[in-house]
C-alpha cells in the first residue's frame, strides 16, 4: 500500500550521506571492473538480480528503503483494522478484511525482495520492534472515524500509489516485480475509499461533515507522504542514478495534486488550502507551505499514535511466538518420523 | 518448560499454474514450517484473486542455480551459433513459406 517515496536514515545507522558515493573507497582492479559493468547496466536501463555484483552502498540503500516500505505495509494494516469491527455494513467489513489482508500480502511480498540481499526476516523485524527501523509516518495519525477510513484509501492510498507504480521500473529486479504485483492490487484500495465517501456524501448533513472533517485532518500529512522538498532531499540523486527512484519527490508530489482536485470537485469536498488554485502558466496547481517540522517530529517518533503503532506490533510478535515455535516443533517431528520410517 | 532457541521458518520458493495449460511460474517466495504450511500461505499470499489453479513450493535450499559471475562464459557457446536459428537460410520467394 504505503510508501514515502524518501527513505530516512534508521535510527542506528550513521548520517547517510557520506556513504551513498557509489565508490566509497579505492577499489581493487576486479571491483572496479564490476562497478563498470555494473554502471554500464544502470546506464542501459537494465536490470540487478540478486546474486550480481553491486556497490555495498547500493545494497544498503535497497535494504533500507524496501524494508521501511515493508514495514509500512504491515504497520498501515493497523489504522484500518482498527475499524474492521466497526464497519457500517456487512459490505463495507469484508472489503475492509480484504484491503487489510491485502497490505499484510504486499508486507510479505516486500519483506521477500528484502532478503534476496542478504538480509533476514527476523533481522528486519527486529529492527522495526525495536524501534530502529522506519515507517511511514501516515500511520502514526489515528483514523478517527469511518470517514477516516474512505479517506485513507482515496487519498492515503492515492498518494501511495503515486509513489509506488514509478518503483516497477526500479532497477532491483525482485523490488521491481514486488511493486508490479503490489500496483495491480492497490487500484481497489483507492477506489474502494473513494466510493465510500460518495455514499456518506449521499447521506445527512452529520455525514457530509465527517467526510469534510477527515479531508481537512489528512490533505497535508498525505502530501507530506512524498517526502521533503527536492532541494531538501540530498539523497535523491543518488538514488536516481542507480535507477531506484525514478520521478522527484515534488513532482510525484504535483502529480497527485493535480490528480486530486477534480476528484474532490466530485466528491463535494473542498481541499483545506486557501493558496490552492490552477496556474494557467504552469498548467498545473499551486498549493500551500506544508508543515515539515510536524512531519519530522512524526517521522522521529514524536506523532500522536507512534508509540500505539509500535506497541501493537511488538505485542502481535510477541504473543504470536508459541505458535512459530509450535509450527517449527511440529514439523521437525514429523521430519524426524518419516527418517525413522524409511530408515 | 523452556522453549528452545528456533529460528525463522525455513523459506520456499511459490511456483503457480494461472490456468490449465500454461506452466507453473515463479511468483515469489514465503516462510513457512513445513510444506503443506507453505502450500497453505502460499494460496493466501499468491491467489486472492484466482491468480492460480495449481501452486509447487520448493525448499529454496534445494535450488540450484548457475553462477551470476560466470554468466558469459555459461551462456557464450550459443552466441555464435547464428546457424541455429530459420533466419539464417535465405529461401526463394517462390517457395513461400516454411
Amino acid at each position: 500500500m504505503y510508501t514515502q517515496s524518501f527513505s530516512v536514515p534508521d535510527g542506528t545507522e550513521p548520517s547517510q550521506s557520506a556513504g551513498l558515493k557509489a565508490v566509497p573507497k579505492a577499489l581493487s582492479a576486479q571491483d572496479a571492473a564490476l562497478q563498470a559493468q555494473f554502471d554500464a547496466r544502470i546506464d542501459a536501463d537494465g536490470r540487478i538480480e540478486p546474486r550480481e555484483w553491486m556497490p555495498e552502498a547500493y545494497r544498503k540503500t535497497l535494504v533500507r528503503q524496501i524494508s521501511q516500505h515493508a514495514h509500512s505495509e504491515i504497520v498501515g494494516m493497523l489504522p484500518e483494522g482498527n475499524w474492521i469491527s466497526r464497519a457500517p455494513s456487512l459490505k463495507r467489513k469484508a472489503i475492509l478484511i480484504a484491503k487489510v489482508q491485502d497490505e499484510g500480502g504486499h508486507g510479505l511480498y516486500l519483506y521477500s525482495a528484502a532478503e534476496t540481499l542478504g538480509t533476514s526476516r527476523d533481522q528486519m523485524l527486529d529492527a522495526l520492534h525495536t524501534g530502529k527501523a522506519k515507517y511511514s509516518s501516515i500511520f502514526n495519525y489515528p483514523t478517527l472515524n469511518w470517514a477516516d477510513v474512505g479517506v485513507v484509501g482515496w487519498l492515503v492510498d492515492g498518494a501511495a500509489i503515486m509513489n509506488q507504480v514509478p518503483l516497477c521500473r526500479c532497477s532491483y529486479g525482485p523490488y521491481a516485480r514486488a511493486m508490479v504485483r503490489v500496483c495491480k492490487e492497490e487500484s481497489f484500495h483507492q477506489r474502494q475509499g473513494y466510493e465510500a465517501l460518495l455514499v456518506m456524501m449521499q447521506g445527512t448533513e452529520e455525514q457530509k461533515a465527517m467526510v469534510q472533517d477527515a479531508v481537512n485532518r489528512w490533505w497535508w500529512k498525505c502530501l507530506a507522504m512524498f517526502g521533503p522538498p527536492d532541494a531538501d532531499s540530498p539523497n535523491s540523486a543518488q538514488g536516481m542514478r542507480w535507477g531506484i527512484k525514478r520521478i522527484s519527490n515534488d513532482d510525484l508530489r504535483q502529480k497527485f495534486v493535480d490528480a486530486t482536485v477534480p476528484q474532490a470537485k466530485v466528491l463535494g469536498v473542498t481541499l483545506p488550502d486557501p493558496d490552492l488554485k490552477w496556474n494557467d502558466e504552469r498548467q498545473a496547481h499551486d498549493y500551500g507551505q506544508i508543515d515539515w517540522d510536524e512531519f519530522w517530529a512524526t517521522v522521529n517518533g514524536d506523532g500522536p499514535c507512534n508509540k500505539e503503532r509500535l506497541g501493537a506490533r511488538v505485542k502481535a510478535w510477541n504473543d504470536g511466538a508459541w505458535v512459530r515455535d509450535a509450527a517449527l516443533a511440529h514439523a521437525r517431528k514429523q521430519q524426524t518420523r518419516q527418517m525413522k520410517e524409511a530408515a | 518448560m523452556s522453549t528452545p532457541a528456533l529460528k525463522e521458518w525455513p523459506l520456499w520458493e511459490v511456483f503457480v499454474r494461472s490456468k490449465q495449460g500454461l506452466e507453473h511460474k515463479h511468483c515469489g517466495s514465503l516462510h513457512a514450517s513445513d510444506s503443506e504450511h507453505a502450500l497453505q500461505m502460499a494460496r493466501d499470499v499468491y491467489t486472492r484473486r484466482q491468480e492460480g489453479v495449481s501452486i509447487w513450493v520448493v525448499p529454496s535450499a534445494s535450488i540450484s542455480a548457475s553462477e551470476p559471475n560466470d554468466k558469459p562464459e555459461f551462456f557464450d557457446p550459443a552466441s555464435d551459433k547464428v546457424y541455429r536459428h530459420p533466419t539464417f537460410y535465405v529461401i526463394p520467394d517462390e517457395v513461400g513459406h516454411m
